[in-house]
């Protein structure tokens, strides 16, 4: 899936994350959290394996984390990265 | 016996920190949102948070309930994929006016089940009754389809469409009555409106104790405080709990000496009593277990 414009998908509440993507030659992956010294080796792996099923491998993804579970993460990068690729069905099995 | 349902609690399906964390209030059913509660512009984003809440470790175990949007609308559809691949127990379809809505809605889930090799039939359907047409055609919606789990009145949208407004519940008298012989006669679940004023115990109480009295098997619930005020409205009280205990003790005695009459204290208790003695026992177990 290839990123194409801006996008942005969450919010910057308690339990959630803002995610952003843009288009750049190369994959880039920016990551700040709450919990960046607990957790944050465990949401960079989530975030590289969602973008891996998505086969996302260009782009800016920036990652601004307020505590969101694993199944949060997934959700608001495959949310941005749709939302800023002109793909617009689903493919629910890479999800 | 099945479990009692009093309680389903809603759930935004946009609002992340809601969904991850509900699951500590142990309503009997949740249902994730993806209808009135969505902003026009989250409705994607929030298929994809409900899709992954789904399979989030907090709710194994509870039932799961989806909210979808009408089959007409630009997104019911895919919210309706989501649902049945993320594994929702109970497809809830708004807007339900009569059986050839269920029966559109049954086709899809028997198409996405197929497809991503979810169990045939392991979807329930559950109508919400928000219209005159709904209500009028309530038998016919409650015994469309073997998926059929319950069915729901939503009496805001109703009693817009019936040039009235929400008070006393007389308003929704007929609804509910027509709704609840619905339900009973196809032998599936029915769920009342939402009380939407949560400051107002009182008010809550008393409209919960009128849907008792009449049938009704539980609530739609919009604020986690109104769980346990609806559980302990619907426990059985301990002279309707002994009372059911030695009607089913009379039963199992009978069954033991191979009579074919139950009787106690001298008189004979029909078969309904006694399937409504088992309902009271269980219903004890369920709210005496968690309170």
């Amino acid at each position: 899936m290839e990123i194409t414009k801006e996008a942005i998908c969450g919010t910057l509440e308690s339990n959630d994350l803002l995610v952003k993507v843009a288009p750049r030659d190369e994959l880039e992956v920016v990551i700040s959290s709450a919990v960046m010294r607990q957790f944050g080796a465990r949401i960079r792996e989530v975030v590289e394996e969602t973008l891996r099923k998505m086969e996302v491998s260009h782009g800016q993804i920036m990652i601004e984390d307020k505590g969101g579970l694993d199944c949060t993460i997934r959700a608001r990068v495959q949310g941005a990265v749709l939302r800023g690729s002109e793909c617009g069905e689903l493919d629910w099995r890479v999800l | 016996m099945k479990k009692p349902r009093r309680s389903m609690l809603f759930i935004p399906g946009s609002n992340a920190a809601m969904l991850s964390t509900a699951f500590v209030y142990r309503p009997d059913s949740i249902m994730f949102d993806l209808e009135d509660a969505v902003a026009l512009r989250e409705k994607d984003s929030a298929r994809l948070l409900v899709y992954h809440a789904l399979q989030f470790q907090g709710y194994r175990g509870m039932e799961t309930v989806v909210r979808i949007n009408p089959l007409d609308t630009p997104f019911g559809l895919k919210d309706l994929d989501a649902a049945v691949r993320g594994g929702a127990a109970i497809i809830r379809l708004p807007k339900t006016d009569c059986a050839a809505d269920v029966l559109r809605l049954e086709a899809e889930v028997d198409r996405i089940e197929r497809e991503c090799g979810r169990e045939q039939g392991s979807t329930r359907l559950m109508a919400a009754i928000e219209s005159a047409s709904g209500v009028v055609n309530a038998l016919a919606i409650a015994t469309s389809s073997p998926r059929m789990d319950s069915i729901a009145l939503a009496g805001f949208d109703y009693v817009v469409d019936m040039q009235t407004q929400r008070g006393d519940g007389i308003e929704l008298f007929y609804a509910r009555c027509s709704v609840l012989h619905a339900a009973r006669f196809a032998k599936i679940d029915a769920f009342d409106v939402v009380f939407s004023d949560v400051n107002d115990d009182e008010g809550f109480l008393k409209e919960v104790a009128l849907i008792k009295r009449l049938g009704f098997n539980g609530k739609s619930l919009i604020n986690p405080r109104q769980i346990d005020l609806l559980h302990n409205a619907f426990a059985p009280t301990q002279d309707e709990l002994h009372r059911a205990e030695r009607i089913v003790e009379a039963a199992e005695k009978a069954e033991r000496e191979g009579l074919g009459v139950v009787s106690l204290n001298g008189k004979m208790v029909d078969a309904p009593v006694v399937a409504n003695a088992h309902r009271i026992l269980e219903l004890a177990k369920t709210s005496y277990s968690q309170n």
